[in-house]
């Protein structure tokens, strides 16, 4: 045994047995490379002032993604995360015009808890595919919506200062966001790790029936998940809606398909079990930073997406390559 | 045997990795027979019955059919050489209905129409969706399937299992004139009853090797259990016990009253006390899944009692019996463990299970019971990170060790050795014994007759569905367990021997039970 550890190992295989025990390395250095190759194209870009810019957009996708890991974890998807945070965020800047505050953001969290609560027991009593299931939730969403736009709605439409101030202030060169994203993110990371119900949201999508024979009711574990995941798409609204300032009934839908590939990236199995949130975070960086290099790169539109798909793809087979061992 | 033979196998042998399912197997049957494949669980039989049939490929050995060398190698080559298998799971596409089901194989239909008449079924309606259909019925199709297409020989893997008396007579009758007519039949059965009064000769393998060709005549089961059990005759030693045994307890930790589980499980009635070992011992398919299911909530019985200290006690969920005390480890590791994650998550999941547990875990405290689990099951953990990295044994240790951290009361042991190494074995009898040495009690299945001697206190013995013996372990050896098994009266010896009664019914002779 001792002198099999003693014998040089080769460099390759060594860097990835490295890579494959720390996850999030590889993940940093592709950020850090994204960055250089910025500040190489358009020198003296990449400032306090871009880097503020960047996590300030990176958050809401950080977060919406958070609610992918969870749900991935156990083998699902929220795919209704872009509705819910949209509606959250059209409420409280339509109620917020004749309503106290407080009274606004309840009624702003409502659809939020209630359409968690139907996906969770969709996806977790009745058994329907969690993909079929949000996506059925996210276009009911959005037509109440568009009905709560036509018919309740008489005033205009205004952000509390409260949600611009953290969406889009910056204090001594740190966003304001970080306050409420750092507790956040905290809380998200030590739930998966440190909690049982994040032991469980691993185990059940590692093995159902193992769970089950454990005495785990995946409908209690479901159900919860999808509430959790909704209430954290809706906080998402809200401080989006800070950061855009301009209600829409599309908000926070170009979001979704992003905050899976952050999570994805980040090193979270679709298919359950295996992942975590720190990795989701970095993810959301990449995604933003991309964005920005694709944006200044000039390039039309379609080109621009063709590329943002392309880049995706590589890098999360790239990703898996390194980090799984064979 | 001066017929040529119509299919002649010899050497044939297959190995899973380093594992050899079989090493010699030979089998030959002459035109006009019955043969009877026989072999305990684990001897080789399903293998050779896949190798035959074009399943899989043996790695060694020479197939005759007719006298000319064939290579056997998939279902349709062994369909043209004339060597048709009906298996114990129905083989028709559950959303077609049964005539579709019978131009994917090309069978006429006509003569299947005439065959599942002749079967017992007049009132057959072609058009019916598979899915419809009755599971005995759907068996019985499946053989008139392979009965219209005029097979050579006819395979036919526990054919009567699950039927009622009435379609298994019908079946039988066929089965015998499919022999007279000159045809062969491969007929594999743990039934003595219909062995006796079907097969010409039978086939013993044992640990992957033909040990013994026989003819079926009255007081050849006693030959053919010895058969199956070579060399181990021997009594095994039996380890000391009794001493936690308390009797005066009176009430049991665990009653079972009529018991029933659909068609699977009839009727099983059982006590278990406090600080005893009880083994089952049951043939493959006997009920005893569906008993050990129902016992850990994962499904409902539909009929009969369990009672828990007395109580009777209704499980809706595996989370009610665990309340109870009861815990459940499968046979099939990968149904116990999320492979994926490390052994002490997967140790300490049951901990976590309820909703009020769902909050920041313990660390210290966790660790704590883990590590000491750890270690009474000594687990190997260098690769603890995932459960997966871990060798069968130390898998196996791990879904027990679950619930000595978690304190059960009662353990239901589904097969717990299968497949791991010897060494393990004997950790986990010696575990067993110390559990009931500490007042816990365990129901253990094994399929493995050796160490019901070894690690029980009382031996139950279920066939067909129905408890037809229970007594305790000092009062047996290996044959006759293994003549308990396959629902012989115990300790009767040739001259009593079933074959010499044909008409004799199983359950008449042991513990009164229902008549079907």
């Amino acid at each position: 045994m001792s002198i099999s550890a003693i014998q040089p190992v080769p460099f390759g295989r060594r860097l990835k047995r490295f890579m494959a025990d720390r996850p999030l390395i590889p993940l940093i250095i592709l950020l850090v490379i994204l960055v250089v190759i910025l500040q190489v194209l358009r020198p003296g870009i990449v400032n306090e002032r871009w880097i503020a810019n960047t996590i300030k957009f990176a958050i809401p996708l950080a977060i919406l993604a958070g609610c992918q890991t969870m749900t991935m974890l156990t083998g699902g998807i929220d795919l209704s995360v872009g509705t819910v945070a949209t509606m959250s965020a059209f409420i409280m800047a339509t109620q917020v015009v004749n309503q106290d505050p407080a009274v606004a953001f309840l009624l702003a969290m409502m659809p939020a808890v209630l359409i968690g609560l139907v996906n969770g027991i969709g996806v977790g009593v009745f058994r329907v595919h969690p993909l079929i299931m949000t996506l059925g939730t996210s276009l009911i969403g959005t037509g109440c919506l568009q009905v709560y736009q036509r018919t309740v709605i008489a005033s205009g439409a205004k952000i509390p200062d409260f949600l611009a101030w953290l969406g889009t202030g910056v204090t001594y060169g740190f966003p304001n966001a970080l306050l409420l994203f750092v507790p956040l993110a905290a809380l998200i990371v030590f739930t998966l790790s440190r909690t049982g119900f994040g032991r469980l949201l691993y185990a059940v999508g590692d093995s159902e029936r193992a769970t089950r024979l454990s005495g785990v009711q995946y409908w209690q574990v479901i159900t919860a998940l999808y509430v959790i995941s909704s209430v954290l798409a809706g906080v998402t609204g809200l401080l989006y809606i800070g950061l855009i300032k301009a209600p829409s009934l599309s908000l926070a839908e170009p979001l979704v398909l992003p905050s899976v590939a952050a999570a994805v990236i980040g090193g979270t199995s679709i298919f359950g079990g295996r992942g975590g949130y720190t990795g989701t975070i970095i993810g959301a960086l990449i995604l933003t930073v991309l964005t920005t290099l694709l944006t200044i790169l000039q390039m039309p539109e379609g080109a621009r997406r063709i590329l943002f798909g392309l880049i995706v793809l590589f890098v999360t087979a790239a990703y898996l390559r390194i980090v799984e061992e064979r | 045997m001066t017929a040529n033979p119509l299919l002649d196998a010899t050497g044939v042998a297959k190995n899973y990795g380093a594992v050899a399912a079989l090493r010699n197997a030979s089998l030959s049957v002459l035109p006009g027979e019955v043969h009877a494949l026989m072999g305990a669980n684990g001897a080789g039989k399903s293998t050779l019955v896949k190798i035959l049939t074009g399943a899989i490929r043996a790695d060694a050995g020479r197939i005759l059919i007719r006298g000319e060398a064939r290579d056997v190698r998939s279902p349709a080559a062994a369909r043209r050489a004339g060597l048709l298998p009906v298996y114990q799971e129905p083989s028709l596409i559950p959303d077609l209905d049964v005539l579709s089901n019978l131009r994917l194989t090309g069978t006429p239909v006509e003569p299947f129409r005439a065959w599942v008449r002749e079967l017992g079924i007049p009132d057959l309606d072609i058009r019916d969706t598979a899915r419809d259909i009755p599971l005995a019925v759907l068996r019985v199709l499946d053989l008139a399937r392979a009965l219209a297409v005029e097979p050579d020989v006819l395979l036919l893997d526990e054919m009567t299992a699950a039927l009622p008396a009435n379609l298994a007579e019908k079946v039988l009758e066929v089965v015998r004139r499919q022999g007279d007519s000159g045809r062969a039949v491969i007929f594999i059965s743990h039934r003595f009853v219909e062995i006796s009064a079907l097969c010409d000769r039978a086939t013993v393998l044992r640990d992957g090797e033909t040990v013994g060709v026989v003819d079926i005549v009255p007081g050849v089961e006693e030959k053919i259990v010895e058969l199956m059990l070579g060399a181990r005759i021997v009594k095994t030693h039996v380890a000391a016990r009794g001493a936690s045994r308390n009797a005066a307890t009176g009430r049991p930790r665990l009653g079972v009253r009529n018991l029933r589980v659909g068609t699977k499980l009839n009727d099983v009635s059982f006590d278990l006390a406090d600080g005893e070992v009880a083994g089952v011992v049951a043939l493959e398919g006997q009920g005893q899944d569906e008993l050990f299911s129902a016992l850990a909530g994962s499904i409902r019985p539909s009929g009969g009692t369990i009672e828990v200290d007395g109580q009777p006690v209704k499980f809706s969920h595996p989370i009610d019996a665990i309340r109870a005390g009861l815990a459940y480890v499968p046979g099939d590791r990968a149904e116990a463990l999320a492979m994926q994650r490390s052994v002490r998550e997967n140790i300490a999941l049951p901990f976590s299970a309820a909703l009020r547990n769902w909050g920041p875990i313990n660390m210290r405290q966790e660790r704590a019971r883990v590590v000491s689990a750890i270690e009474r099951l000594q687990i190997d953990t260098r690769a603890q990170g995932e459960v997966q990295r871990l060798s069968g044994g130390n898998q196996q240790k791990v879904t027990i060790a679950r619930w000595i951290a978690a304190d059960a009361r009662t353990i239901l042991c589904f097969d717990p050795t299968r497949g791991i190494d010897v060494g393990t074995k004997q950790e986990i009898y010696k575990l067993l014994r110390e559990l009931a040495g500490h007042g816990k009690s365990v129901l253990f299945y094994t399929s493995e007759l050796e160490e019901v001697q070894r690690v029980c206190d009382r031996v139950i013995v279920i066939f067909g569905g129905r408890v037809v013996d229970i007594f305790p372990v000092e009062e047996t050896d290996e044959p006759a367990l293994m003549r308990a098994a396959y629902g012989l009266p115990r300790g009767a010896k040739a001259d009593v021997g079933i074959l010499a009664d044909p008409t004799a019914n199983i359950s008449d002779s042991t513990t009164p039970v229902a008549a079907p």
